[in-house]
């Protein structure tokens, strides 16, 4: 059997003493979505920037097909195939949407030329062509979060960290939002996708992991995990139920 | 004993620098600006000094507390019209807002008292003291004593006043500082103030025993700027270790090694130091 | 008549202006400033593709031009090298030593970056000053003859000089100009803006900015061969100080940082104006141009930080696009 796509083991990061993440272990399947969830402060920021190679574990190990990754700084991640959009949105403010998104597409194609129509397809799926010659600075906060998405996407990723993308969207774009992650998997990208916004991820993830003063206290579909007393008592509230079918 | 005698030396003038750096330090912690117009303050605080004596017959020990109040009132003013418009500014208009200070302020002691040399030749500071054995010029240790003195009052009034307090807060947190209500536009003023206050009274300091020219101040600023990245940014206790640290090596370099390469010797220390730490000798990471 | 178009004719005018104007204006004084205009406008543009393009800010520059005065210099009085060959030289021994000081100092970020160069700088002069091979503090001087093409040396007449630094302040802006049309440009004004999104995009911070450090210090070394050639006498007070690192990065923002004609705007502003003040009330003797010169930074530091182009952007911004806005994307269309 061939190793999962991303197979994240028992990753541990402390800063000074404090243990932000302990013992996390999940896998990520090919063109997959993973919801990752917890309470504030449950270690679901520290396990993305492990992942993006931002911060370099303090033990444990990273597999990208099956091969070790972990301390890998975040280019060469991104090389390999992880891209990640970020919580608070870090777009290149001084360009117009169609060159962050080039920036993107020129880590697989440096000529101009090509990262041009690269990036152009790239904003065409994420309908954000209209605003291709715009200033950056000027799209709304769900545009600028559609951006990063696009741009990261321009990366060719197999693996896409999605880090509450959907938090202080309107409800109308959430569903847009929604709608993209899952034409993004359609397309076989896998994702792991941070979110506050439960009727965001409950219906589109595949397996949902959750995360609790940084140990991973579940890991299964979205129904179980709604049901699942311990997550109930950690995060989610009682009064909260899995949506009908 | 020279050797001795010469780390002394270099402790006594040491102090003195991690005064101006002090200053520097202080703008520095508290607005994230450096100061490229601080060696300036010290240029004005020997001049204050200078014309006390040139006019009136009075030595710069006792017109030292005027020039750090006329000091004082110099960065206060300099915050409220000018940097208090750059404090959210790019970096590069920060760096040129200061500079631009730094050549206005030559500019203007050149046009008002000319380039010439000045020095204050007959001060009530004279002659040397003896210890131990070695000796060394009442002035220097006056003015060590004196640098000493004033980094005390500074690091007391931080630990252990209300207003100093507030202005530690501010450098820490600005959000949080407002919400406890403290005027950040005052602690700036303050600090700014207080700043020059400290380069003012080491160029009193300093202006029995050095020439007085409107350009003085470059001898002072890049190792101030060392002392700042030195002691940790931000930090008055750091760059006072920093500063005994400096004047030693530089004392030391040049009477070991050759004079001419002191400044080197300084600036590769420096550069090693924050290639190995950024945060500086004592900053926290 | 679009924005574009203008831009280019302007372009186009000033172009014919700087070849014309030593053959116009036959007064020794300003053909004198015109090539300190060119030359100024050559070295701010350098500077700017680290400072500008890439917002490390360098207050270290001179080190590279001085570099590259004093290897063509020596090359020249030691093996009679040209300085034509010199320069590259001169370039090459520039964008090695930038790529030793670089990386190191590319951990530092903002105002710890700028003072670390400072101090690099500061240290390069002082290591001259004391170096007898290189003249120490007296400096080297190059014989006047002969004269010519290859060795770079006109007596009679200053106008080789004028059309040598038209010539390269040129092949910068060409330099330059291929540089923000490739992706290093975009890689470049990428982490100028957010570091941390670049990388997460595969861009190496140190390697693209060690790119630019590298040609940003050949290019100021081209420039320090020049003004070697030109003056046939440099020393560190004149081609290593703190004071020409300055004036590369002040062209740069009085014109407009990151652009690609901002510092040549810079440059012949700053220039007319030191020009100017000097000539008005430098006789005096009394630093009356240092007062007028230190005021102007400061008012165009803190009013107008982007520059000439900045204001121009401001004060006439682009007009509203005739096109009828695109119609909405299929795609977003089909989003439920």
């Amino acid at each position: 059997m061939s190793p999962p796509l991303l197979a994240v083991e028992r990753l541990t990061k402390r800063f000074g003493g404090l243990a932000a993440n302990e013992d996390v272990s999940f896998n990520v399947a090919a063109g997959e979505i993973i919801g990752l969830i917890g309470p504030n402060g449950a270690g679901k920021t520290t396990v993305f920037n492990s992942l993006a190679g931002f911060f370099p574990p303090t033990s444990g190990q990273i597999r990208l097909d099956g091969q070790p990754v972990a301390g890998l700084p975040p280019e060469r991640m991104a090389a390999l195939g992880v891209a990640r959009t970020f919580q608070i949105v870090r777009i290149f403010k001084s360009m117009t949407v169609l060159e962050n998104v080039m920036v993107g597409a020129m880590l697989h194609h440096p000529a101009v030329r090509v990262a041009t129509e690269r990036a152009l397809s790239a904003l065409d799926f994420t309908g954000l062509t209209r605003r291709a010659h715009d200033p950056a600075g000027r799209l709304t906060v769900a545009e600028q979060k559609r951006l990063e998405v696009t741009r990261a996407l321009a990366c060719e990723p197999r693996l896409l960290l999605l880090d509450e993308t959907m938090a202080g969207l309107t409800q109308t774009e959430v569903q847009e939002a929604v709608e993209l992650v899952r034409r993004i998997q359609a397309r076989g990208i896998a994702c792991v996708v941070v979110e506050h916004v439960m009727e965001g991820i409950m219906p589109i993830a595949d397996r949902m992991v959750v995360l609790e003063r940084g140990h991973v206290i579940a890991d299964g579909p979205p129904r179980a995990i709604a049901e699942d007393p311990a997550v109930i008592a950690a995060y989610l509230g009682e009064e909260y139920r899995a949506p009908g079918p | 004993m020279l050797l001795l005698q010469t780390i002394l030396s270099g402790v006594l003038i040491g102090l003195v620098y991690a005064l101006v750096a002090v200053g520097l330090t202080l703008i520095f912690g508290v607005m994230d600006i450096v100061n490229f117009a601080h060696g300036e303050f010290l240029m004005l605080g020997m001049y204050s000094s200078f014309w006390g004596f040139a006019l009136w017959k009075l030595d710069p020990l006792f017109t030292l507390p005027f020039t750090a109040l006329l000091l004082f009132g110099v960065g206060a003013a300099l915050y409220r019209v000018v940097i208090r418009r750059i404090t959210d500014a790019p970096m590069l208009s920060q760096i040129f807002t200061t500079f631009g200070l730094m050549i206005l302020f030559r500019g203007l002691a050149q046009y008002f008292w000319s380039p010439d040399f000045r020095s204050i030749d007959q001060s009530v500071l004279t002659g040397k003291v003896a210890f131990a054995g070695l000796q060394f010029g009442l002035p220097q240790v006056v003015a060590a004593g004196g640098a000493v003195a004033t980094t005390g009052a500074v690091w007391w009034f931080l630990r252990f006043t209300r207003l100093g307090a507030a202005l530690e807060a501010t450098a820490a947190d600005k959000e949080a500082a407002a919400l406890m209500g403290i005027d950040a536009q005052k602690m700036f003023a303050l600090a700014w103030g207080l700043g020059a206050a400290c380069a003012g009274v080491a160029g009193a300091l300093l202006s029995t025993t050095f020439p007085i020219f409107p350009e003085v101040g470059a001898n002072f600023i890049l190792f101030a700027f060392v002392l700042v990245a030195l002691g940790g940014f931000g930090s008055v206790a750091g760059a006072f270790w920093a500063g005994i640290l400096i004047g030693v090596v530089e004392v030391v370099g040049g009477y070991l090694w050759d004079p001419a390469y002191k400044l080197v010797l300084v600036l590769s220390l420096y550069l090693l130091v924050v290639w190995l730490r950024p945060q500086g000798l004592m900053g926290k990471a | 008549m679009s924005r574009a178009v203008l831009g280019r004719t302007i372009a186009l005018a000033a172009l014919g202006l700087a070849a014309l104007f030593p053959l116009v204006v036959t007064s020794a004084t300003w053909q004198n400033t015109a090539i300190l205009m060119l030359m100024v406008a050559q070295m701010g543009v350098a500077w700017n593709i680290l400072g500008g393009y890439a917002g490390q800010v360098s207050l270290g520059h001179a080190a590279f031009f001085g570099t590259g005065a004093y290897v063509s210099t020596l090359l020249a009085l030691r093996f009679g090298l040209t300085p034509w060959a010199g320069m590259f030289a001169g370039a090459g021994v520039a964008a090695a030593l930038s790529l030793v000081i670089g990386w190191p100092c590319f951990r530092l970020k903002g105002h710890y970056f700028a003072m670390a160069t400072i101090a690099v700088g500061e240290i390069v002069q002082a290591v001259v000053n004391g170096w007898d091979l290189l003249g120490g503090a007296v400096g080297l001087s190059l014989p006047l003859h002969p004269t010519g093409f290859w060795p770079m040396v006109f007596n009679r007449s200053k106008l080789p000089y004028h059309y040598i630094a038209l010539g390269l302040l040129l092949f910068t802006l060409l330099v330059n100009w291929l540089v923000t049309r490739s992706h290093v440009g975009y890689y470049l004004r990428a982490i100028k803006d957010e570091p941390d999104a670049a990388r997460s995009l595969g861009v190496s911070l140190t390697r693209y900015k060690l790119y630019a450090i590298a040609l940003s210090s050949g290019l100021a070394a081209m420039g320090g061969t020049l003004y070697a050639q030109k003056e046939l006498l440099i020393d560190p007070g004149s081609t290593l100080s703190t004071g020409l690192s300055i004036k590369m990065s002040l062209v740069a923002i009085m014109g407009g940082v990151g652009t690609l004609t901002g510092p040549v705007i810079g440059a012949v502003l700053l220039t007319a104006i030191e020009e100017a003040s000097r000539m008005g009330f430098g006789g005096t003797g009394r630093g009356t141009d240092m007062v007028v010169y230190g005021l102007l930074i400061v008012l165009i530091a803190v009013y107008q930080p982007s520059g000439v182009l900045g204001w121009i952007k401001q004060r006439f911004p682009a007009s509203a696009p005739a096109a009828p806005p695109a119609p909405a994307s299929p795609v977003e269309g089909a989003a439920p």
